[in-house]
């Protein structure tokens, strides 16, 4: 039973049902030795953080198609502060214009991963981000 | 605060840290655990086992919203396999458990088994006595989808509810040895399928043959996703749980229990202190000896088993204690 695992929480917050992007990044950690919990569709900043408390995860990723990640992305970042957890890893993915991801980044999420991205370097991001 | 006062005042991050400590270091967690101890014992454990997607997690989020409803605090164990070849697991019991995330007085965990074969992984004992501390009245143990041997939940159970469907083989599965001897109840999921009443009827019929039982398990339909007879599988608990009590079979399968846990945690502790033996070169050497036919695997063991005792009686391993 010994040895660390990288634990992951990948969550959809907003409305879109838009999940295939969200399985694919989860398969890949899956496959990268990772631990992957996976939520499901339109959660709430609430839900994602509390599930992040209970489950002890390592990395938050978020992913989101629905334009709303200047709102949400915040929220999260605010209610992990709210709870002391600075701790944790957030990383987000999804339609998310360029001119967007400097706030984005302000806010504290580590990495933004848009289309495109090779699974292959969100893996190597979060290898060296959780030492 | 220490941590386990904190869990004690159910703090759910303390909790949340403490298990994964057990996943990750076993040793460093055991110091914590050993206090912890005094403050578990208090809650009902309800094991829920079958094979994928008979419906675990949805039974699960249903009993427990009725539970909530009767004002008691569950905590969930939700346990997915591993991958073999890279160890990563993908945990999606919560999806049919959303509505849960937001109720304070509910605490899941999802949990990778970690290679651990038995239907549980090496960390759910532990983990319901984590849960058990932070003051959940019922914990509810969902095992991973299982085959017809995967029967560790008995070990940690207090109620096995054993959940199957239609469509699922013919009347010599049932008859089998393994899977089918463990429920205290069974359910028949997905009730409204084809094939519901001939499964019941050959359930119902293999459960005659076993005259030796004090309790005659039941067999339950359900339709779990539109909430058809979860009510009545509670009940069906509550008078599991009532003759565990009343009969003292409580007690008894609490000191197997027990009994099977200390096995556990001796073979756990003996393999790392033969790992150790293997680090240093020891075991490799007999390897080859064995390879090479200068000796036998059966004589190598009893030699090796040996010098292990010997070690131990010296102090070597430490030792100290007079009871």
């Amino acid at each position: 039973m010994e040895g660390k695992k990288i634990r992951v929480l990948i969550a959809k917050p907003g409305l879109d049902g838009h999940d295939r992007g969200a399985k694919v990044v989860a398969r890949a950690l899956r496959d990268a030795g990772m631990e992957v919990i996976y939520t499901g569709l339109r959660q709430t900043p609430e839900q994602i953080v509390e599930t992040a408390i209970q489950e002890d995860v390592d990395v938050i990723g978020l992913s989101i198609l629905s334009g709303a990640h200047t709102h949400l992305f915040p929220k999260i970042m605010e209610l992990l502060k709210e709870n002391n957890i600075e701790d944790i890893v957030v990383i987000g993915g999804g339609v998310i214009p360029e001119e967007d991801i400097p706030e984005l980044r302000k806010v504290g999420i580590a990495g933004i991963f848009t289309p495109g991205t090779d699974t292959h370097d969100i893996i190597k991001f979060i290898r060296e981000k959780v030492k | 605060m220490e941590i386990v006062e904190k869990i004690t005042n159910g703090d759910r991050r303390a909790a949340a840290k403490l298990i994964t400590l057990v996943e990750n270091n076993f040793n460093q967690a055991q110091e914590i655990l050993k206090k912890l101890y005094n403050y578990t014992g208090k809650a009902l454990v309800i094991g829920l086992t079958g094979p994928p997607g008979s419906g675990k997690s949805t039974v699960t989020d249903k009993i427990t919203k009725i539970l909530r409803g009767q004002g008691k605090t569950v905590g969930i164990i939700a346990i997915d396999p591993a991958s073999p070849f890279t160890g990563g697991a993908l945990l999606g019991d919560r999806i049919r458990m959303q509505d849960l995330s937001l109720d304070k007085g509910v605490f899941i965990r999802s949990m990778s088994t970690r290679g651990h074969l038995g239907g549980l992984s090496q960390a759910t004992q532990a983990t319901v006595k984590i849960l058990d501390a932070l003051g959940k009245d019922i914990i509810i143990i969902e095992t991973v989808g299982v085959g017809q041997s995967e029967v560790d939940i008995v070990k940690v159970a207090d109620t096995v509810v054993l959940i199957s469907m239609p469509g699922m083989g013919d009347d010599v599965q049932i008859i089998k040895a393994g899977i089918m001897e463990i429920g205290d109840i069974f359910v028949i999921n997905k009730a409204d399928k084809e094939g519901c009443e001939r499964l019941a009827t050959e359930i119902e019929m293999m459960l005659d043959l076993n005259q030796n039982s004090r309790w005659r398990p039941p067999v339950l339909k359900t339709i779990a996703t539109d909430n058809v007879g979860i009510k009545k599988l509670l009940e069906e608990i509550d008078r599991h749980i009532k003759f565990l009590k009343e009969s003292g079979e409580l007690e008894q399968r609490r000191r197997d229990s027990a009994k099977k846990e200390i096995f556990d945690l001796i073979r756990e502790q003996w393999k790392e202190i033969l790992s150790t033996f293997i680090d240093n070169g020891f075991l490799d050497k007999i390897v080859t000896k064995i390879v090479k036919r200068e000796e036998d695997p059966y004589t190598a063991v009893e030699k090796l088993s040996s010098i292990l005792v010997h070690s131990y009686t010296q102090g070597g391993i430490k030792n100290d204690r007079k009871d």
